[in-house]
């Protein structure tokens, strides 16, 4: 288990990282996710102690790490690190993979059976006599997993493993990670601005803005239920529109947003300041302006112009002008039978519990 | 220009024959320059990576006394070495003045600092991240350096060559160091400078064309070395 407390990293007068406090169980698979230049790098820098803390702890497996060199190196040689260049020495693959054990000590047959195995580990048999620096990004980035898995790490970090590769060599090792996860038990933090790969093989994720941990929580959680605007915005949440709450009622709150109200199923304070946002897949389109004639279980519904409409693959991307910009995806069926077109008055329709509610 | 050409051909008979003043000479000249440059390198590649993967107050300072010193005469560096181990020097007891000890400390003196440089040169084209991936493998400091003097072991042995090129070359602090002294410090460049001055135009430019020889081969290895190292 690491346990990191208060963790800050200060170079002059930046802040990179600021007081991070997590807790990362054995086992998992921990994504660590946030926009470039948001700190994950310098997070994961000091997890594997190449960076030293201004302030804060960091505990793997009940050892605090103090700083002394000795320590330092006994840590670090529990864990290993991929960085997000793909990076080889200058020497064969076979050679590369041994680094960790040659500085380990590790010698003769146990050297190469384990190697061969950790070769074998990244799909790359028979690689072994060919020059690393000759490979492709992809299979550089196999080497130095290979290069990091081979010392059976209990920890391995990698720093956003696939940012530079083709989407082939990012499925590959994406596969590859699971692998090392579910077959060896070893706990992995990956860091990524790729907000689908945290979603796709993370067990758990942090979402670092500003050096901060906004917001950590399994996937569902955090993608759809995230904790204030930022995040949102960041997930890639639509339509996230302010308002304040003026009725609270039995878990029901009514928002009052650019004129219009809008219900949902939360808790909150009155007069309290939030954001609100409601997914584009859970809003449909009515025609005219009366609310009477339809037949919508919806408890919102509120009129707005039709401004653009956008193709997205079998669907349309309708944008509606409603005092706010509010996004909502229609098939094609429904623009023809709807007659959806800009300049077109319409109601959009949306059940009080598809309002997400967040903190403002 | 009769005597030039008779020169030359005399020479190359000196060396066809193995004429064994001619081959006592340059083998001395290569026992000298090679422990030279040998322990010369010893200091210069760990000092090298010591100032350049450390930091410290001054730090820019050192690295430009070292890149001044790349040119320093070698008159100059005899003239040094001379004080330090003349009889009234403070390390006169050892009597290392006119002896092949003194002018190996002379021509390490010398080529060092240039050495060094190069040596930083080598070690600031090691990326960043190279540095934090054999760290995170677990090296010891010991290791990481090894490993990094690996990883550019091509610029770093063209830093020798280049020095053993100086060290060989050079004739100041050989001649004030060694004293030229025929079958003990003489070597290929003291004696050009004799021969010359005595007229003995054949041993000479036998003397020249070994000299010569040896510089071709220090340069077709660095082109070896350069090739190699772009591949």
């Amino acid at each position: 288990m690491i346990e990191i407390f208060g963790l800050c990293r200060k170079v002059g007068d930046r802040v990179l990282v600021n007081s991070v406090t997590i807790t990362i169980p054995d086992g998992t698979i921990f994504g660590i996710i946030g926009p470039s230049g948001s700190g994950k790098t310098t997070l994961m820098r000091m997890i594997d102690l190449l960076d030293r803390p201004s302030r804060g702890t960091i505990t793997i497996n009940g050892t605090r790490a103090t700083g002394d060199k000795k320590q330092q190196l006994e840590l670090r040689r529990k864990m290993g690190m991929v960085f997000q260049k793909p990076i080889v020495l200058s020497t064969t693959v076979f050679e590369n993979v041994a680094y960790g054990l040659r500085f380990r000590g590790v010698k003769g047959d146990e050297l190469k059976t384990r190697v061969l195995e950790a070769i074998d580990l990244v799909g790359m048999s028979g690689y072994g006599d060919r020059y690393a620096p000759t490979l492709s990004g992809g299979e550089m980035q196999r080497v130095a997993i290979a290069r990091s898995m081979v010392t059976h790490p209990e920890v391995l970090l990698l720093d956003e493993p696939t940012a530079n590769l083709d989407p082939a060599s990012t499925t590959k090792i994406e596969e590859l990670i699971r692998t090392i996860n579910t077959r060896f038990g070893t706990t992995i933090i990956i860091s990524t601005h790729d907000l689908d790969q945290g979603q796709r093989i993370a067990h758990r994720i942090a979402v670092v803005i500003g050096g901060m941990i906004t917001q950590a929580g399994t996937p569902e959680e955090v993608f759809h239920r995230p904790m204030n605007s930022e995040i949102a915005k960041f997930v890639g949440l639509e339509n996230i529109i302010d308002g304040t709450i003026t009725k609270t009622d039995e878990g029901l709150v009514t928002i009052s947003t650019h004129g219009k109200e809008v219900e949902a199923v939360s808790a909150g304070e009155l007069g309290s300041q939030v954001f609100i946002s409601i997914h584009p897949d859970d809003i449909t389109l009515h025609s005219g302006l009366a609310t009477e004639n339809m037949s919508t279980s919806a408890r919102n519904c509120i009129p707005g112009t039709v401004t653009v409409t956008t193709l997205s693959g079998p669907f349309v991307l309708v944008t509606l002008d409603c005092g706010f910009p509010l996004k909502v995806i229609v098939t094609r069926r429904s623009v023809e039978e709807l007659g959806i077109q800009p300049g077109k008055e319409m109601q959009a329709c949306f059940k009080a519990s598809a309002v997400h509610v967040m903190k403002s | 220009m009769n005597d030039i050409i008779e020169g030359f051909i005399q020479a190359i008979q000196l060396i066809v024959t193995l004429n064994p003043e001619v081959m006592e000479i340059a083998a001395r000249t290569l026992m000298i320059s090679l422990s030279a440059t040998l322990l010369a390198s010893l200091v210069a590649i760990p000092s090298g990576w010591w100032i350049h993967f450390h930091e410290f107050t001054g730090k820019r300072v050192v690295i430009n006394i070292i890149q001044t010193l790349y040119a320093v005469p070698t008159v100059l560096v005899g003239l040094f070495v001379y004080l330090l181990i003349s009889s009234s020097g403070p390390l006169g007891m050892l009597g290392l003045l006119f002896t092949p000890a003194g002018m190996i400390i002379a021509q390490m003196l010398l080529v060092i600092p240039m050495m060094i440089g190069l040596v930083i040169t080598a070690f600031s084209g090691v990326d960043r991240t190279t540095i934090d991936t054999i760290t995170s493998l677990g090296a010891t400091g010991y290791q990481s350096m090894v490993t990094i003097i690996k990883e550019v072991r091509f610029a770093v042995f063209a830093a020798v060559i280049l020095g053993f090129g100086r060290a060989i070359s050079e004739v100041g602090a050989a001649m004030m160091i060694g004293g030229n002294i025929r079958g003990y410090t003489r070597v290929l460049t003291t004696s050009i400078t004799l021969e010359t001055s005595m007229g003995n135009l054949p041993l000479s430019i036998a003397l020249g064309l070994i000299l010569l020889a040896i510089a071709l081969i220090i340069t077709v290895m660095l082109n070896i070395v350069q090739q190699r190292s772009r591949t």
